[in-house]
């Protein structure tokens, strides 16, 4: 009797507990790093003839999203400035080094979002805190929602994509590319998982 | 003549050995001068292709003496009644010099060819990668190529010390028998 009263008041409190870790978690999503349904990329202009491209290929990241309440919605990103990839060993490592990101000292770059506002169901502007090369600023830039809803395999899933232009020299790289090179375009592209 | 004897070298020896001397302390200035070159210098992509060129000519040089060196006898110390301390400090040394050569080598391929790029050889002949690379190759290999570069400069200028020392102060024939057959 005694053994079947201790079972049922874990089974009722385990069941309490796993209802609302349920419904806060609700519209918390992690980013699909695992299967890769999210992309770092940057592209700066090669002597203003051309664009060069290249990504990031190890970051991780979190984000809060609820259709509802958009503007609730939060994420920060950290990136491993040591995984840039763009295609060119010789060039990742020029990039990795002392000239540009310097990835021995500051392995780490992330953004962390303060603020963002929807201007309708699908666009945003979203403001926050961005650290690169030990230099935090904070930036603003559009945010659009590509979609969201259930997975084949029993998820959910929501994707944005966002843009913004990095002036080199505001994060403490000044080496030399030509006057066309002298901001680098990110494009971050996330699909998130809801935990 | 050519070959080595035991009491001199020959001199496939002696030219391979001045060849790579010559050229080892050549591409340690040209490596520390292209690295300092801005995106613009005229000579930027240049320098890089002429010194993995040279770089893989002193590859072929460093096999070329590894098996003409094993194929062929060592001659006896130049130094008459040289201590068991001096005689095997200096096979050590050598020993380090050819381990530093070989970890220089090997390096600056493994940082050139980390995306599975070719080494071209003077755009004649093109050396082909491994199909396995490590993560962050080009930079654990670059840090291994910068530290053995330092090393066999600073090695080899002591052994070159070595060697005058012997001609100047010992008065042998350590350092001449490097320049001619006896």
């Amino acid at each position: 009797m005694k053994n079947i009263i201790i079972s049922a008041t874990i089974l009722a409190t385990s069941l309490v507990l796993g209802s609302t870790s349920i419904s806060t978690q609700a519209a918390e999503y992690k980013v699909d790093v695992e299967g890769a349904h999210a992309f770092v990329q940057f592209k700066i202009k090669h002597l203003g003839y051309s664009w060069l491209l290249g990504e990031f290929n190890t970051f991780d990241g979190n984000f809060f999203y609820d259709a509802k309440k958009p503007n609730q919605a939060k994420i920060n990103i950290e990136i491993d400035t040591k995984s840039l990839d763009s295609n060119h060993a010789e060039r990742d490592k020029h990039l990795k080094g002392n000239d540009f990101l310097n990835v021995n000292k500051f392995p780490k770059a992330n953004f962390v979002s303060k603020d963002i506002k929807f201007s309708d169901d699908t666009n945003a502007i979203i403001t926050g805190d961005f650290t690169l090369k030990g230099v935090t600023k904070t930036i603003s830039f559009p945010i659009s929602k590509i979609g969201e809803g259930k997975d084949p395999w029993g998820g959910y899933r929501v994707g944005f994509s966002g843009y913004t232009s990095l002036k080199l020299t505001d994060y403490g790289i000044d080496y030399n590319l030509g006057p066309a090179s002298t901001h680098v375009e990110m494009a971050l592209h996330i699909e998130g998982v809801r935990l | 003549m050519f070959k080595n004897t035991s009491t001199s070298y020959g001199y496939i020896s002696i030219i391979i050995h001045w060849v790579m001397a010559l050229i080892i302390f050549c591409l340690f200035g040209l490596g520390l001068y292209m690295v300092e070159l801005s995106y613009y210098d005229a000579w930027y992509k240049g320098s890089l292709d002429l010194h993995k060129s040279i770089g893989m000519v002193l590859v072929a040089l460093l096999l070329t003496r590894i098996c003409w060196t094993v194929f062929n006898i060592k001659p006896k110390s130049a130094v008459i009644n040289a201590s068991k301390f001096e005689t095997k400090s200096a096979d050590y040394a050598h020993i380090a010099l050819y381990l530093l050569m070989t970890m220089l080598m090997l390096s600056g391929y493994l940082i050139s060819t980390a995306d599975g790029r070719d080494i071209s050889v003077f755009g004649v002949i093109s050396i082909p990668a491994f199909s396995i690379a490590i993560e962050n190759q080009e930079d654990i290999a670059g840090s291994i190529h910068n530290i053995s570069a330092w090393s066999l400069v600073i090695l080899a200028s002591a052994h070159g010390l070595a060697a005058i020392k012997h001609h100047f102060i010992n008065k042998n024939d350590t350092l001449k028998r490097m320049l001619k057959v006896f």
